[in-house]
């Protein structure tokens, strides 16, 4: 389990942590809570190759469909199978049991741009 | 937003906000969307019971010698089965039998009825209603700026009527009693927009908030939750209830939207009758239909249907069903006569899914067990 001061934020609310040259990643809790009931998850394949910011998922909740951004560029090593049986774990545990992929990142200097807890919870603030 | 300050506020829209309601603009009105969640609000009201603020509903009155007369002429249905105390639910058609509104019009005394509108049509109801009265000896009142609306709908409804107003429980499904709540006249109805047993209550604004908490007390032995208008849509949905402005508008028709149940030929001329007994001898060309989906995936209002690689229709209505934990959508299809059963395909995401026709509704509630 990551800390809060290891996860580093996307502005399409995805959260990445970073372990050597490899990430996993997944939605925030903010993110979760706007989205609302998640009922389905479509997951990236297996060693797809990711591309920073292009659509690479999709969830859906009761509300509606929302796309999420690769939060960094590199191939998908591991996907989290328990989101298909049990999609309600991006809500009930949006940092743990919910994350979404795992990849080997193939340009970790991408990570410069992307925002610390405080940043990101100042970003939520102003995009309100 | 510049349209925050525009939008109507109901009687309960301070309570929303205490019950920590997620509040969305819904035509104009500021309204919950959800409280906890969809899916736990969804199946309280299965369930258990929850409780509604439809507030944005109209009533329209018709008062005078000539309101069976008006209200018989401008409906599809048989308003000789709204005898006192009885409503029938119906739509208002217009002259290409279009759908003009789906109400439903209680019969609250000899010479007296409420209508019972849609929020996005109260203007063009009474409009057209006080049009088809210009001849006739009737009255013709909109009084929805008087009244808030609360629902209380689910299974254990009936177990808190008892303890608020027992002389409710007498009621068939469609009746409606008028009663005294905290001085003020007030209506009481046993209907509802979930396929769910329950009661709306009409009551004045200023007693609205009262009867709110009222209910709240009364519910928790029940786990009373409120819901906000994303469980009354998939609620709805389940129930195969049609959504006004989108599966029901000026330019389909009763018949098309599969409610041939509400329309009566025998009771003699109303608008758009012909046209709506032409429809019904000679076949559709088009016709609102319920489709369920075999694979996994949510359909939403817009997707596209196909049938053996062509479009044939777009569904108007769309969600994920809790109750079924399936994808469920309502749209016109091109091919009126496909059966249940047979295989349709919905585009999701640039993907043809598998879906099948079915029966609607999808889910029979306790409504139908009244």
């Amino acid at each position: 389990m990551p800390k809060q001061d290891e996860i580093k934020y996307t502005k399409t609310h995805e959260w990445i942590f970073v372990e050597g040259e490899n990430a996993t990643i997944g939605i925030s809790e903010h993110a979760q809570g706007e989205m609302g009931d998640v009922v389905f998850v479509e997951l990236p394949k297996m060693d797809q190759k990711l591309e920073k910011e292009k659509p690479c998922a999709v969830v859906e909740s009761v509300k509606s469909a929302f796309d999420i951004y690769a939060a960094a560029s590199g191939d998908v090593t591991a996907i989290n199978d328990k989101l298909d049986g049990d999609p309600a774990l991006i809500n009930t545990s949006s940092l743990e049991d919910g994350w979404m992929y795992k990849i080997k990142l193939s340009n970790p200097d991408e990570l410069k741009d992307l925002m610390d807890f405080t940043a990101y919870q100042e970003f939520i603030k102003q995009s309100a | 937003m510049s349209t925050a300050q525009t939008l109507n506020k109901t009687a309960l829209n301070e309570i929303a906000k205490k019950y920590n309601g997620k509040l969305v603009d819904f035509h104009g009105w500021q309204l919950p969307i959800q409280f906890e969640g969809i899916l736990k609000e969804h199946t309280a009201v299965r369930n258990s019971v929850g409780i509604f603020d439809v507030s944005h509903m109209g009533q329209i009155f018709l008062n005078g010698p000539d309101a069976f007369k008006l209200i018989q002429k401008t409906n599809t249905n048989d308003f000789r089965l709204a005898t006192i105390g009885k409503g029938v639910y119906s739509h208002i058609t217009n002259e290409t039998a279009g759908i003009v509104d789906d109400i439903i019009g209680f019969c609250l005394a000899l010479n007296r009825y409420i209508v019972i509108v849609n929020a996005t049509t109260v203007e063009k109801d009474y409009a057209w209603l006080k049009e088809k009265a210009l001849k006739m000896n009737v009255e013709v009142v909109n009084r929805s700026s008087e009244f808030s609306m609360i629902a209380l709908q689910g299974p254990k409804a009936i177990d808190m009527m008892e303890k608020f107003a027992p002389e409710a429980n007498k009621l068939l499904r469609f009746g409606i009693i008028e009663k005294k709540i905290l001085d003020k006249d007030c209506f009481i109805s046993r209907t509802g927009y979930t396929g769910e047993d329950g009661f709306e209550i009409t009551a004045p604004h200023e007693i609205i908030a009262d009867i709110w908490q009222q209910f709240m007390e009364l519910g928790k032995p029940y786990d009373i939750v409120p819901c906000g208008l994303g469980a009354r849509d998939t609620l709805r949905l389940e129930a195969g209830y049609l959504l006004y402005g989108q599966d029901a508008d000026d330019d389909h028709t009763t018949i098309e939207a599969g409610c041939g149940w509400a329309v009566c030929f025998e009771k003699g001329e109303f608008t758009g009758r012909s046209i709506l007994l032409k429809q019904k001898e000679e076949g559709l060309k088009r016709r609102l239909k319920g489709i369920i989906l075999e694979e996994r995936g949510v359909p939403r209002p817009g997707s596209k249907v196909f049938k053996d690689g062509k479009q044939i229709g777009t569904l108007t209505s769309a969600t994920y069903s809790p109750t079924l934990k399936k994808g469920i959508g309502l749209g016109y299809l091109d091919m009126p006569k496909l059966k249940s059963g047979e295989e349709v395909e919905i585009e999701l995401h640039s993907k043809l899914i598998k879906a099948k026709i079915t029966r609607m509704p999808f889910h029979k509630g306790s409504a139908s067990k009244i």
